[in-house]
């Protein structure tokens, strides 16, 4: 369970939040919602531990996260706004390597299982920088799949990809929820998955 | 361990996939080097007594070159902030990139060096020492180097700034690498320079990926 008490932030002379509580189960998930420069990427980086709040505390199963550092980066996936993969490697390579930094061995069929489920079939040994934009967001999204964590902390997941896609995403998102997973999300558009949380920034 | 591995792994192949940056350093370093004899003319005993500060000057030279790209692509592409987060502790990731920063930059240099001696007519032996002090000397430059490309991280202008920051740290590793090869070509004993080269190094393996990757974290921030 992730507990959120007070937490407040400020981002030079600017106050982006304050007196900000929330507590999200398992098969829960939230969406973060406010305007452009609100401070959801601020809130995000909090949570996840990349940046510390000026007040407030994030609480992990009750234990603050800065003591458990590893044990809950273990837990936790972040995809941020950056690509976060390598343009000279190919999408497999990306993949099994993000796994292995991790510490867990990921075998091919199961990287090439998660690359044809985000529509990369065919792409599997191309270098990341020959795919387009959409693309190259699957290579990253496909980490949702080969990295079994609990708490997945998403920004804009959505961005730069079409239909089909998002579809998918919202329905990988909806199967981590039912299966007791938690996920924190920003997009500006309306989800439809079953029991969400909203904070308003 | 085997994130450590990894993180070697991925550099190493990252290198090769973008070989023009590590050749680069190389031709430079080659080149720099080469320079000298042509510049300063045929005359052995010249050439024998600037031999070790010329190799060790452009040595320092060429592995600045390539130090401000060692956090900077990832940085940029946002996997910096992925090996932070990641399970593994970020020190050991950041000893990795600085073995994998050693091994592309460092080590070549390291083996090129001895071709390069036979340019200024230094004897076997002293080519030898000249190695050994490089092999201690260059996995240091990259060690100190780390904690001035994780400083300069974000900075606009950060190479600039980059070789004012590290160029004077860099300054034992010169004067003792040098200076065994001087030593022995003077005839003296050269131990003691390459001793405290090494003990250099130990205190540089134990503090420089802890110093980065303090570094890192406000950078990151």
């Amino acid at each position: 369970m992730l507990s959120v008490a007070n937490l407040s932030c400020v981002r030079g002379e600017r106050r982006l939040f304050s007196g900000l509580a929330f507590e999200l189960a398992a098969g829960e998930w939230l969406h973060v919602q406010g305007e452009n420069g609100a401070g959801k990427t601020t809130l995000l980086r909090a949570l996840v531990g990349l940046s510390h709040p000026d007040q407030g505390e994030i609480r992990w199963h009750d234990q603050p996260i800065s003591d458990l550092a590893e044990d809950y980066r273990r837990e936790l996936l972040y995809l941020g706004h950056y690509g976060a993969v390598k343009e000279e490697l190919t999408p497999l390579e990306n993949l099994s390597l993000a796994a292995s930094l991790d510490g867990r061995s990921l075998d091919d069929r199961e990287a090439l299982a998660a690359l044809h489920r985000f529509g990369l079939k065919g792409r599997e040994e191309l270098p990341v920088r020959f795919l387009s934009a959409g693309q190259k967001r699957r290579v990253l999204l496909a980490r949702l799949v080969t990295r079994k964590a609990v708490l997945w902390v998403l920004d804009e997941p959505f961005t730069a990809l079409d239909v089909k896609a998002v579809d998918m995403l919202s329905a990988l998102i909806a199967e981590h929820v039912t299966g007791g997973g938690m996920v924190i999300l920003t997009s500006h558009q309306a989800m439809p998955i079953a029991g969400g949380k909203a904070v308003k920034l | 361990m085997s994130a450590f591995l990894t993180v070697i792994r991925r550099d190493l192949l990252l290198a090769m996939r973008r070989k023009n940056e590590m050749l680069t350093a190389l031709f430079f370093f080659v080149i720099v080097v080469s320079l000298f004899p042509l510049g300063i003319g045929p005359e052995p005993q010249l050439l024998k007594k600037v031999a070790p500060g010329v190799l060790w000057v452009a040595a320092l030279l060429a592995s600045m070159l390539s130090l401000n790209r060692m956090f900077a692509t990832d940085y940029a592409d946002g996997t910096l902030e992925q090996l932070t987060l990641s399970a593994s502790p970020l020190g050991l990731l950041v000893a990795g990139k600085i073995a994998a920063h050693w091994l592309t930059s460092g080590l070549p240099l390291v083996l090129l060096a001895p071709v390069l001696g036979l340019q200024f007519d230094l004897g076997g032996e002293a080519l030898a020492v000249l190695v050994a002090a490089l092999l201690l000397g260059t996995p240091l430059l990259s060690l100190i180097g780390a904690i001035g490309a994780a400083l300069t991280l974000g900075v606009r202008g950060g190479g600039v700034l980059l070789s004012l920051l590290v160029l004077p740290l860099y300054i034992p590793a010169l004067i003792f690498g040098a200076g065994a090869v001087e030593a022995h070509v003077a005839g003296l004993a050269f131990a003691g320079h390459l001793s405290l080269l090494a003990a250099l190094l130990a205190l540089a393996i134990f503090f420089a990926p802890w110093a980065t990757t303090a570094a890192l974290r406000i950078a990151l921030e």
